[in-house]
C-alpha cells in the first residue's frame, strides 16, 4: 500500500518536472515552471521520506538546514553578473553529491554488488568526479581567482586522456574485482585529475560550451545514480538535465563552428596570441574618439543597435547602457540589442544582465534576426564584445575564427567599439573591425565611457 | 530482487532512460534562448533531486563513514534546491516586470520559434 502510494507520488514528481520544462519554453509561462518544480520536488522528497524509514533524522535536518542557509545565501546576496560562476558551483555541488551517495551506496553494498551496479556505480562516478574538478576550475576561473587563459603545453592531450584512460582501466579493474573496496579511492583521485585537467586547458570564451557539457555530466551521472537505487525520478530527472546541458552545448557549439571535441582538446587562444599580435603593429591605425564625439553622431543616429559582450558583465555596465539607451529613446532614436549566443560566459547570459538592467525583451534581437537590419543601422555599440563581431571571421581562411557565425556589425554605418587597451579578444586575433574607416575606438573601461557618453548626450541635446 | 526481475526492471529503467532524454531533448530545443541562464539553474535544482538518492541510502547506512558522505551530499543537494529554484524565480521576474501581456509580435516569434503549441 505504501509503496504504491510512494510510485504515485514519484509519477506527480516526473509529470511536474517535465511540466516545469516545458512551461519554461516562454517567459509568459517560465514563472509557473518554476513552480510546477518547486512542487516537483516537494513530491519526490515526501514520497521518498514516506517510504524509507530514516533513523538519523537529526543529521537529515541538520544538513538541510545548512543547505537551506546556505542555498537562500547564494541566491539573495548573488549579483546577476556572478550567475556563471554560480551555475560552475552548483554543478561541482551536485556532481560531488551524485559521487559521494555512488561511493556510499557501494561501500554500504560492497559484499555481494551485482556487475550491473557496480558498472553504472564506477561509470557514474567518475562521471561525477571529474565534473566536481571540472567545474571547480571553471568557478575558479570565472570568479577570476585563477588566470581564465587555457593552461597549454605540449602533449596536454595525452596527459589528459591518460588520466583518463587510467581511471578506466581501474574502473574494469574494480568492476571485475568488486570486494576491493581500495580502488574505488584511486579511481576516484583519477578522474577527479582528469576534469582539472580538462577544463584547466580551456579558456573563459569557451565557457558557455565547458558550462553546458559540465551540466550534461552533472545530469547523466544523477540518472545513473537512479538506475542504481531503480529509483525513477531520479533517472528522469537526471536525463532531462543532462538533455538539456547536451542540447545547450551544441547551441554553443555550433554558434562557434566548433566541434565538442574542439572545444574540449582545441585550446584556442594562448598559441594564436604570439603571431597575431605583430598584425596589430603593421602599421595600420586606429581612430581613437572620445565619449564627446560619439555623441555628435548619436545625435544624428536614427538607430542605434548594441552589442553587448562579456566586458560589459565585468565592468557592470548594464545599468548605464539601459541609462544610454533610454535617453536616445527619449529622443525618438530606435534602440535594439544584438546578441550572439556565445557573448558572455554562459547561455543566455547577456540576456539576464539586460533583463536586470530592466531593458524590454522585445528589444533583445538574436543573431539571425539582426543581422539583416546592420546596414540600414546608423550606429552600432559594441559594448565588451569582440571576437563575435571580427568579420575576419567571415573572409580570412586563416583566422581561428573562420567560419564563426558573427554579428554583422562592420555592415552599420558608423561602428563605436567600446575597449579597455587594444588587447586582442580571447581567440587572440586581432579585430579588423578596428581599422574600419567608419569604426569609431573608444577606449577606456565600458562602464565609464558609457556613464560620459551620457553626460555628453545629456549637455548636448540641453 | 534478483534475476528476472533485475532484468526486467532495467529493461523498465532503460526506456524511462530513453525516454526522458527524448523528451528532454525536445522540450529545451523549444527554450527561448532568453531563457537559457535561468533553464540552467533550474534544470540543475530539478537533478538535484537527487537528494533522493542520499535520504535512500540514509535510511540504512552501515557506517558512520557512509553516515558522513551521504550526510555531506545531502547538505550539497538541499542548497542546490534552494538555491536553484530561488535563483530561478529571481531571474524570471527580471524578465517579467516589462514583458507581461505587452509583447509585441517580433517578440512572440522570438520565442515561439519553432514551440508548437498545438
Amino acid at each position: 500500500m505504501n509503496d504504491l502510494l510512494v510510485a504515485y507520488l514519484y509519477v506527480i514528481a516526473i509529470v511536474l518536472f517535465v511540466l516545469s520544462l516545458r512551461w519554461m519554453s516562454e517567459v509568459k509561462t517560465s514563472q509557473r515552471g518554476n513552480w510546477a518544480g518547486v512542487v516537483g520536488m516537494i513530491f519526490a522528497v515526501g514520497g521518498t521520506l514516506l517510504a524509507y524509514q530514516i533513523q538519523r533524522i537529526d543529521l537529515l535536518v541538520g544538513a538541510v538546514i545548512v543547505g537551506t542557509i546556505v542555498g537562500m545565501l547564494i541566491a539573495l546576496k548573488l549579483p546577476m553578473t556572478a550567475v556563471p560562476q554560480r551555475t560552475a558551483m552548483s554543478h561541482a555541488f551536485g556532481s560531488l553529491a551524485v559521487a559521494l551517495v555512488g561511493a556510499s551506496e557501494y561501500y554500504n553494498r560492497a559484499i555481494g554488488i551485482d556487475t550491473f551496479s557496480i558498472s553504472v556505480l564506477s561509470a557514474e562516478m567518475i562521471l561525477g568526479f571529474l565534473t566536481f574538478t571540472g567545474s571547480c576550475i571553471a568557478f575558479a576561473k570565472l570568479q577570476g581567482l585563477i588566470p581564465g587563459k587555457p593552461l597549454i603545453y605540449p602533449g596536454r592531450i595525452y596527459v589528459s586522456l591518460s588520466s583518463l584512460g587510467i581511471a578506466i582501466a581501474l574502473a574494469v579493474y574494480f568492476i571485475l574485482n568488486p570486494a576491493d573496496s581500495f580502488i574505488l579511492p584511486v579511481m576516484a583521485a583519477f578522474a577527479l585529475l582528469f576534469g582539472f585537467l580538462l577544463v584547466m586547458a580551456i579558456g573563459g570564451a569557451d565557457m558557455p560550451t565547458v558550462i553546458s557539457i559540465l551540466n550534461a555530466y552533472a545530469g547523466i551521472s544523477a540518472a545513473g545514480l537512479g538506475f542504481v537505487l531503480d529509483n525513477k525520478v531520479l533517472i528522469v530527472a537526471g536525463s532531462l538535465d543532462g538533455s538539456s546541458g547536451f542540447i545547450l552545448a551544441m547551441i554553443m557549439s555550433q554558434a562557434m563552428n566548433r566541434s565538442f571535441l574542439n572545444v574540449l582538446f582545441g585550446g584556442v587562444g594562448a598559441k594564436i596570441l604570439t603571431e597575431s599580435s605583430s598584425a596589430a603593429q603593421q602599421g595600420r591605425s586606429v581612430q581613437s574618439y572620445t565619449p564627446e564625439d560619439v555623441a555628435t553622431v548619436l545625435e544624428n543616429a536614427r538607430s542605434v543597435v548594441f552589442v553587448p559582450g562579456y566586458g560589459m558583465a565585468v565592468s557592470q555596465a548594464q545599468h548605464v547602457v539601459k541609462e544610454l539607451a533610454d535617453l536616445l529613446e527619449s529622443k525618438s532614436i530606435d534602440v535594439k540589442y544584438a546578441i550572439h549566443p556565445v557573448a558572455g560566459r554562459m547561455p543566455g547570459h547577456m540576456n539576464v544582465l539586460l533583463a536586470e538592467a530592466q531593458v524590454p525583451y522585445e528589444q533583445l534581437w538574436e543573431m539571425d534576426r539582426i543581422n539583416p537590419l546592420f546596414p540600414e543601422t546608423d550606429v552600432a555599440i559594441v559594448v565588451g564584445a569582440n571576437d563575435v563581431t571580427n568579420p575576419a571571421a567571415r573572409t580570412k581562411a586563416d583566422s581561428p575564427l573562420y567560419g564563426m557565425p558573427i554579428l554583422d556589425v562592420d555592415k552599420a554605418r558608423t561602428v563605436v567599439f567600446i575597449k579597455r587597451s587594444m588587447n586582442p579578444g580571447f581567440s587572440g586575433m586581432d579585430n579588423e573591425l578596428f581599422y574600419l574607416p567608419h569604426t569609431m575606438m573608444v577606449f577606456g573601461d565600458a562602464k565609464k565611457v558609457m556613464a560620459d557618453l551620457v553626460a555628453a548626450i545629456k549637455s548636448k541635446f540641453g | 530482487m534478483s534475476g528476472d526481475a533485475a532484468q526486467a526492471d532495467l529493461a523498465v529503467n532503460l526506456l524511462i532512460f530513453l525516454i526522458s532524454t527524448f523528451l528532454g531533448i525536445e522540450l529545451i530545443r523549444h527554450v527561448s534562448r532568453l531563457l537559457h541562464t535561468p533553464l540552467m539553474a533550474l534544470t540543475n535544482a530539478i537533478s538535484s533531486v537527487s537528494i533522493v538518492a542520499a535520504l535512500i541510502v540514509l535510511a540504512e547506512p552501515k557506517n558512520d563513514f557512509i553516515l558522513i558522505l551521504v550526510t555531506i551530499a545531502l547538505a550539497l543537494s538541499a542548497t542546490n534546491i534552494v538555491s536553484g529554484f530561488m535563483i530561478t524565480g529571481r531571474i524570471l521576474r527580471m524578465f517579467a516586470p516589462n514583458g507581461g501581456r505587452k509583447k509585441s509580435a517580433k517578440g512572440e516569434e522570438q520565442n515561439g520559434k519553432g514551440s508548437a503549441k498545438a
